[in-house]
């Protein structure tokens, strides 16, 4: 029965793997290019495209990234430092806590 | 630790803190910034722990000064944000000039804000491990 449960369970995972590799090799558009936008008749450069052409003269940082990081999306930085400053105190309580118990 | 791991910990201990501080004042210019770069410099701190034990480095940076260096970084990104309101612009709108491409002081609060990241993360993992490790 466990000798039937596994060659089962090898089949599904080949078969998974298969098939995930056959998708992301017919993904269009390939990897590393940009997606276009048609509206109408007028096709668009996406939001990427976007980012990294105005980026460095929109908020003068020579990064794309950081530009997008704190400049474009800064609220959700700020809300990930929020999420870092959260864990590290639930960590002083739990650790500090179980020392006084001891 | 042996003699071995104790001096050349103490001889890499301030080219490691060196580096955290350029890859977080150098965050808008080159990849880094204040996550990686605040790791960086808990590293070499973490490093001196390995080395020397935790007493000898909560002589450097004591429990209560990473507290208040978790507070200042924190203070910082809330001060450059409302910084932007009272000057008429929106919640973390950029009030600073922007400065010439590629140059260290460039990008207005973007920099400012990597430092803030930069003192939060290094006092927050310091913080993790001081409280893991002294009993």
């Amino acid at each position: 029965m466990e000798k039937v449960q596994r060659a089962l369970a090898l089949v599904l995972v080949i078969a998974v793997g298969v098939f995930l590799t056959l998708t992301a090799s017919s993904i269009e558009p390939p990897f590393g290019s940009f997606p276009l936008r048609q509206v109408g008749t007028e096709i668009e450069t996406s939001v990427g495209q976007q980012y990294l052409e105005n980026a460095p003269q929109q908020t003068g940082a020579a990064n794309v990234v950081t530009s997008i990081v704190w400049g474009y999306r800064g609220y959700d930085t700020l809300g990930e430092s929020t999420v870092l400053f959260t864990a590290v105190v639930g960590v002083l309580m739990a650790f500090r806590a179980m020392r006084r118990n001891e | 630790m042996t003699i071995i791991v104790r001096t050349t910990s103490r001889l890499l201990f301030p080219f490691i803190f060196l580096f955290g501080v350029y890859i977080v004042l150098h965050g808008h210019l080159t990849p880094g910034g204040g996550f990686p770069g605040g790791v960086i410099i808990a590293a070499s701190v973490v490093m001196l722990i390995l080395a020397y034990g935790i007493e000898r480095a909560q002589q450097r940076v004591s429990i209560l000064q990473a507290e208040m260096l978790d507070i200042i970084g924190s203070a910082t990104i809330a001060v450059i944000g409302i910084l932007g309101i009272l000057l008429g612009a929106y919640f973390l709108q950029n009030v600073f000039p922007l400065g010439e491409l590629g140059k260290l002081f460039s990008a207005g609060n973007l920099a400012l804000l990597y430092i803030g990241v930069g003192l939060k993360v290094t006092a927050s993992i310091l913080l993790i491990f001081y409280a893991m490790l002294s009993d």
